[in-house]
């Protein structure tokens, strides 16, 4: 595997004379420049297919004169970023699509057609995906700089008439529509899924019913606003999003975080993905209708926010991490008290999980069942305990150390089969991680303080971070003054949902919500 | 699969005592922040211009705090030179045609039972997250003759959360349009009540009240289990809405 530096001379030997390359050790980020689009697609091959660096996500910036079109990778084992960068003037709205190369990327470009107008050329499938095509025409791109949003609003026409693409044509074929409001308390998204009878044939999740428009919002707003935006368009992972976008803002200022913060944000994010993780199970046992077990995972999630708040003063984390540190000090010893408790929560949980491994019933509803192989996980880049559970490796805290992880000694869990079970199983195993960390990083936390003051100054910084639900990149321009120019947060719910039809399809019409389950999936954190 | 029933019995009985007794557990709700009586103006100031969502007013010296616009960022209490008190508690719902106004004359109908209806029109997961954990052994909403039901055909209050997205709107109308009258509808979330961080755009509403009539407020980010049981209470007629003092009444939601 090519380090950053290794990456330039071979990438200019490759493409002579149409590459150009440039390298920041300091952070450390590989630019790659081609001089024209047409090579774009065949450096992303090389890349992700060839070295098998994982693809983060695709950032568009309309520029003052020019468009920039970023493609992030980066390696699982070699700290450091390549960056595919190209720009084109703004008139030039077609580019080459990656997507028929890096597949990963097909989701990341519809996103890009919907909000900025852009043309992928080879994509086979664009429109109808942030933005209705039953409500808005195909010429409103809200990301542009100069979207008139209430010309774009008297302009609208609703279609009564549009119908999503159906696919399946055998006779007797059928689509069910499922959602966007449900029987039960559960998230806006709408399912079509394509059947003859009996089994899921094509299940297409059309998302995005939650879409707020958190980008557009933030551009102009200080750091201190964007900051509630980035916490709280997915608020049961609240922590880690903020954490993400604290550290890009960090990195554009140069700020230095204290070392006692950096630990105590390792312990919050531990305690945010042990209750994470606590709350998917209890949605796992509930789909399969075993209650006693759905009631007692139920008992261990409300403990869990429980003791979030009595410890940070909110259940959800909120307010806690800000720019430069944390907002408030914890003393050790109550640190050291909750890994005490939370220790007490995980021997319940594990109690949980031996008994549900002799439960015939509920094992007999998960295994074998949704499975997602991991050539295709690879292919569909997915992130997570989803990915590992099919055997994909990958995490952040491993693959590109952040905030002292390197430091702790921890597992990645990891499965192969990619069936229910099996993402059951690095749950339960990632949740006893979390408390193994969080024990360490109580013990660890070092004296001082917990902020240190930022002094706002321009630039622009990717933040990452591995949230419950797996990779998170938060990329983020600065100006003058810390105000927003730029904000894209790369979501593991995007990325994932992307492969979720991967396990639903040829699975019977009882088994999708329990495949949904599995997934444990956000519609907030994907529609932001 | 015996082991399931002894596992239940042994977990002995975790649900709170609320409305009967209060829930004085800890963790179980937040708080939000009190207003002040008497305040200098310099302090009045600092805590105004630090409110990120405006729910921190002056009047007449007084400080008032809108908690359907507080969105527990905690900023007025940490690292700030005079912080403001939060005060616990839980019982935060009101009627949503002004705070002074008397109980509206819905019927009695609703006062033994309700069947919900609960739709997502935007929300980021957490108000949602919230309105699950009533029905974990810990709230329990069915002993109080509380339940979720499947079809607006059958039910009686519908309980909105998140900001009203544009995507949502069509459903959310569908939703309310399909429930027999009398019926009620009560937002849920500051988000729901004011479109909390993401305020009004193109695409999100700045609260549901645009789309479709509110009878029940309940203020929170996200309001604790406890808050979104008591205004099920307050709409069931059972638990009286929230007092009204020190509630600015500034910006009311539009």
């Amino acid at each position: 595997m090519l380090n950053v530096t290794q990456m330039a001379p071979e990438a200019e030997r490759r493409w002579p004379g149409q590459v150009q390359a440039w390298v920041d050790r300091r952070k450390p980020v590989c630019e790659l420049r081609p001089t024209v689009s047409g090579i774009l697609p065949d450096i992303a091959k090389w890349l992700a297919v060839d070295l098998r660096y994982r693809f983060a996500g695709l950032i568009v910036e309309e520029h003052q004169t020019e468009w920039e079109f970023r493609c992030l990778f980066y390696a699982r084992k070699e700290p450091g970023w390549t960056h595919l960068l190209f720009r084109q003037p703004l008139d030039a709205t077609t580019i080459p699509s990656i997507s028929l190369q890096v597949h990963a990327a097909d989701w990341h470009e519809r996103e890009a057609e919907d909000l900025f107008g852009i043309n992928f050329e080879g994509h086979p499938r664009l429109g109808d995906f942030v933005l209705h095509d039953n409500l808005w025409q195909e010429a409103v791109n809200p990301m542009r700089r100069d979207f008139d949003e209430s010309a774009a609003l008297a302009a609208r026409a609703p279609d009564t008439e549009w119908r999503p693409r159906r696919i399946v044509q055998d006779p007797g074929a059928f689509v069910m529509p499922v959602g966007p409001i449900y029987s039960g308390v559960t998230e806006s998204v709408h399912f079509l899924l394509e059947t003859v009878g009996e089994d899921v044939i094509r299940a297409f999740p059309r998302l995005f019913y939650k879409y707020r428009g958190i980008e557009k919002t933030a551009e102009g707003q200080n750091v201190n606003q964007c900051l509630l935006l980035a916490e709280r368009f997915a608020a049961t992972t609240a922590f880690s999003h903020a954490f993400a976008f604290c550290q890009a803002v960090e990195a554009v200022c140069r700020v230095k975080v204290p070392p006692r913060a950096r630990t105590l944000r390792v312990f919050f994010a531990e305690l945010e993905r042990f209750r994470h993780h606590a709350g998917v199970i209890q949605e796992i046992c509930e789909s399969t209708a075993l209650t006693v077990a759905a009631n007692q995972a139920a008992i261990l999630e409300e403990d869990l926010l429980r003791l979030s708040c009595s410890l940070a003063g909110h259940r959800y984390l909120f307010g806690l991490v800000i720019p430069g540190g944390l907002s408030c000090d914890f003393s050790d010893s109550a640190c050291r008290e909750a890994s005490k408790k939370a220790t007490e929560i995980l021997a319940n949980l594990q109690d949980l999980e031996r008994r549900l491994r002799y439960s015939s019933s509920f094992l007999d509803r998960l295994e074998d069942v949704g499975i997602v192989s991991e050539e295709n996980a690879r292919q569909f880049g997915l992130v997570g305990p989803i990915a590992r559970a099919s055997g994909l490796k990958g995490d952040m805290r491993k693959a590109q150390p952040y905030s002292g992880y390197e430091r702790f000694a921890f597992g990645v869990p990891l499965e192969t089969e990619g069936d229910g079970f099996a993402r059951l199983r690095v749950l339960f195993a990632e949740a006893a991680e979390s408390v193994n960390l969080m024990k360490q990083a109580a013990n660890a936390l070092e004296s001082g303080e917990v902020w240190a003051s930022v002094a706002f100054q321009p630039g622009v910084a990717l933040g990452w971070v591995e949230s419950p639900r797996g990779a998170t990149f938060h990329w983020t321009r600065l100006g003058a003054g810390g105000v927003i120019e730029r904000y894209h947060p790369i979501t593991p719910s995007f990325v994932n949902w992307h492969g979720f039809h991967l396990a639903a399809e040829n699975f019977a019409f009882q088994d999708f919500p329990i495949i949904l389950a599995t997934f444990g999936l956000s519609a907030a954190e994907n529609d932001r | 699969m015996s082991q399931w029933v002894i596992k239940g019995i042994q977990s002995g009985i975790r649900t709170t005592r609320y409305p009967a007794h209060e829930e004085i557990q800890a963790g179980v709700s937040p708080g939000l922040p009190l207003g002040r009586d008497t305040v200098t103006d310099e302090q009045g100031r600092l805590l105004v211009d630090i409110c990120p969502t405006g729910a921190i007013a002056l009047e007449n010296g007084r400080l008032c705090v809108e908690p359907r616009r507080c969105v527990h960022c905690f900023r007025c209490s940490r690292a700030i030179q005079f912080p403001l008190d939060w005060q616990p508690g839980y019982e935060w719902a009101g009627y949503a045609f002004g705070r002074s106004a008397p109980a509206p004359p819905w019927p009695k109908v609703f006062s033994t039972s309700l069947h919900i209806l609960v739709v997502d029109a935007g929300d980021c997961g957490a108000c949602l997250n919230e309105v699950k954990q009533l029905n974990n052994p810990y709230y329990n909403m069915h002993r109080l003759g509380f339940f979720i039901t499947p079809t607006p055909r059958q039910a009686d209050i519908l309980l909105v959360v998140g900001s009203g997205t544009d995507h949502m709107k069509i459903p959310l109308l569908e939703a309310y349009e399909a429930m027999p009258a009398p019926k009620l509808v009560m937002a849920v979330g500051t988000c729901a009540l004011s479109g909390g961080v993401f305020g009004a755009s193109f695409v999100s509403g700045g609260g549901v009240a645009g789309t479709i009539p509110v009878d029940i407020e309940v203020p929170g980010s996200p309001p604790p289990p406890l808050a979104i049981l008591h205004g099920l209470l307050v709409a069931a007629g059972r638990k009286h809405p929230v007092a009204t003092t020190n509630v600015a009444q500034v910006g009311a939601p539009a």
